[in-house]
């Protein structure tokens, strides 16, 4: 069941189109990724969803509602989290989410069991007395998480919810998702700008310039842009390479005294290479394509384009100049940068020895 | 005559002024601040959103007008019991008058700075047109026609007239009073009637 559905919307603001013609489904259940650079049009979305917005042409529907003529109906199918905060913060924690619940029509006697539910789940229900003026950046977006789940949406957008907070509570912020997910079957909608984050994502679509570029699992994504890298350093090169090309019939790149070995399945093919090979190896690393390699692959413009400098959404941005000019080689893998290698280093110490 | 007996009403009516239009900055912070946006997701009409926020602001001048009422009789203000409920439902009106001008140009507002701004420019002239310093019976032409069109002149002049009754002849009240209570209850409740709906209008549109 799709829980949302978006057929053709646009929104211009003057001369500047921020969504242009977007078309896309989301289950129900689901946790959709919505990806793309500053200003691609993410926020202008998720607020014609939220009925914030009307759009300039084009339809959504909401939990089968009309986000045009049924906005009450779908304001109360949803839950927000904004980018920015929006709590009252004169007000304490539990009167927050008593305000919110009045809004939202949660009857009196669930509302002392779902605040206690809510604010334990965030684990502030000893703070639900204090004055939010009082609490940590982290605080107030679990608050704000808390507060968008108190009427029980059917889903939530979250419009980079985990902005500005520190890794444990960020990590914390994605068992709660996980943890609503699962136990709830509630439908995630949410943007962010952390890799890793769109990692938990069952599907993520990436949107540039109002248009949708992409829309897969990230698995599916990430093959997309290519196949896994196993890295080698041995103190006899030569031999190395000879067998490796002798057993395993593929070319291999040397790049800085490291062999280069593409391979479909990496993980899987590790421990067949410790097994078979005869030369000695110092150190190895499996390096497997990332979501951020295929956020910037769709992302950058052409060369010569002029929309190459416009934003600074990557971070990678000399990295992406090399992903798009290997690309267009078709010879993806030159871009190999020693930057990656300490990633991988960093991420598989065992194999980075 | 006593000074303070003619005085006081046209305090009681700025600072309820006051407070009532300062008070729907409010809408301005909020939106500032982004708590507006929490409120405009909810599954509740523009319009109770706009009236809520006028009420809330009735509610807080209210609130200083009685402050005002409970000081009075300290300074030896002549101030009976049946005066008050008349007093009360006058500062209410007033300030519900007031509260929907206010809100109407918050609405249109999307900086505090702006909106203070145009506030202090609006408050002044109308705290000297209303009245409340001198009595407008013999001010010149240009400024009486403005005085017509604030409603603060209509809040003192019945508020005065419920404090200084039984204090003045009616020579005097002639030459203090412009209109009767009942007109300027008429003047207020049109002028709240026209302001609050354009405020609910232009909250709409804005939001």
């Amino acid at each position: 069941m799709n829980i949302i559905e978006v057929q053709n919307l646009t929104k211009r603001f003057g001369e500047v189109t921020a969504v242009n013609a977007l078309s896309f489904n989301v289950q129900k259940g689901e946790i959709f990724g919505f990806l793309g650079p500053n200003g691609a049009g993410k926020s202008t979305t998720i607020n014609i969803l939220s009925t914030l917005l009307t759009p300039t042409t084009g339809k959504a529907y909401i939990n089968s509602f009309n986000v045009l003529s049924e906005r009450d109906k779908v304001r109360k199918s949803i839950g927000l989290v904004f980018q920015d905060p929006s709590l009252d913060d004169h007000l304490t924690s539990e009167e927050n989410l008593r305000f919110h619940a009045k809004l939202y029509g949660v009857p009196k006697e669930e509302y002392k069991k779902r605040m206690e539910e809510v604010l334990r789940l965030v684990d502030l229900w000893d703070r639900r007395k204090d004055i939010v003026k009082k609490f940590s950046g982290g605080m107030k977006r679990r608050l704000e998480i808390a507060r968008g789940l108190i009427h029980y949406p059917q889903v939530l957008f979250l419009d980079e919810p985990t902005i500005g907070l520190d890794p444990q509570t960020r990590a914390h912020f994605w068992e709660y998702i996980l943890k609503l997910k699962e136990e709830r079957a509630m439908t995630i909608f949410m943007t962010t700008h952390y890799m890793n984050e769109a990692e938990y994502c069952d599907r993520i679509g990436i949107i540039d310039y109002g248009k949708l570029v992409a829309l897969d699992t990230p698995s599916n994504l990430k093959k997309k842009v290519g196949c896994d890298i196993i890295e080698m350093k041995s103190g006899d090169e030569e031999r190395l390479k000879e067998e490796l090309q002798a057993r395993y019939q593929t070319k291999i790149k040397e790049k800085d005294h490291i062999l280069q070995l593409e391979v479909q399945d990496g993980e899987r093919f590790l421990p067949r290479l410790f097994n078979e090979l005869t030369t000695k190896i110092d150190a190895i690393a499996l390096r497997k394509p990332t979501l951020e390699d295929v956020f910037c692959a769709l992302l950058v413009a052409p060369f010569g384009s002029s929309k190459h400098h416009r934003k600074s959404g990557c971070a990678l941005a000399g990295e992406c100049t090399d992903i798009k000019k290997a690309l267009l080689k078709q010879n993806f893998y030159v871009f190999y940068s020693t930057y990656h290698y300490n990633l991988a280093a960093r991420n598989y110490p065992l194999l980075a020895g | 005559m006593d000074f303070i007996q003619f005085m006081y009403p046209g305090i009681i009516a700025m600072s309820v002024m006051g407070v009532a239009f300062f008070s729907t900055i409010s809408t301005v912070w909020d939106r500032e601040f982004g708590f507006l946006k929490e409120i405009l997701v909810a599954p509740v009409s523009r319009t109770a959103i706009a009236i809520g926020k006028t009420l809330g602001a009735t509610t807080i001048a209210v609130l200083q007008g009685l402050i005002l009422l409970v000081i009075a009789p300290f300074i030896g203000l002549d101030l009976h019991l049946a005066m008050i409920p008349e007093i009360f439902s006058l500062m209410l009106l007033l300030s519900f008058a007031v509260a929907g001008m206010g809100l109407f140009i918050a609405s249109l507002m999307k900086t505090t700075e702006s909106f203070g701004l145009l506030m202090q420019v609006l408050v002044f002239p109308m705290f000297f047109l209303s009245g409340a310093f001198f009595p407008l019976t013999s001010v010149p032409s240009w400024m009486m026609a403005l005085s017509r069109l604030n409603p603060l002149t209509y809040g003192v002049d019945a508020m005065r007239q419920i404090f200084l009754h039984n204090h003045i002849s009616p020579e005097v009240s002639h030459r203090l009073i412009l209109h009767p209570i009942y007109i300027n209850v008429l003047f207020l409740v049109v002028f709240s009637a026209v302001l609050v709906s354009a405020a609910v209008i232009a909250f709409n549109k804005k939001n």
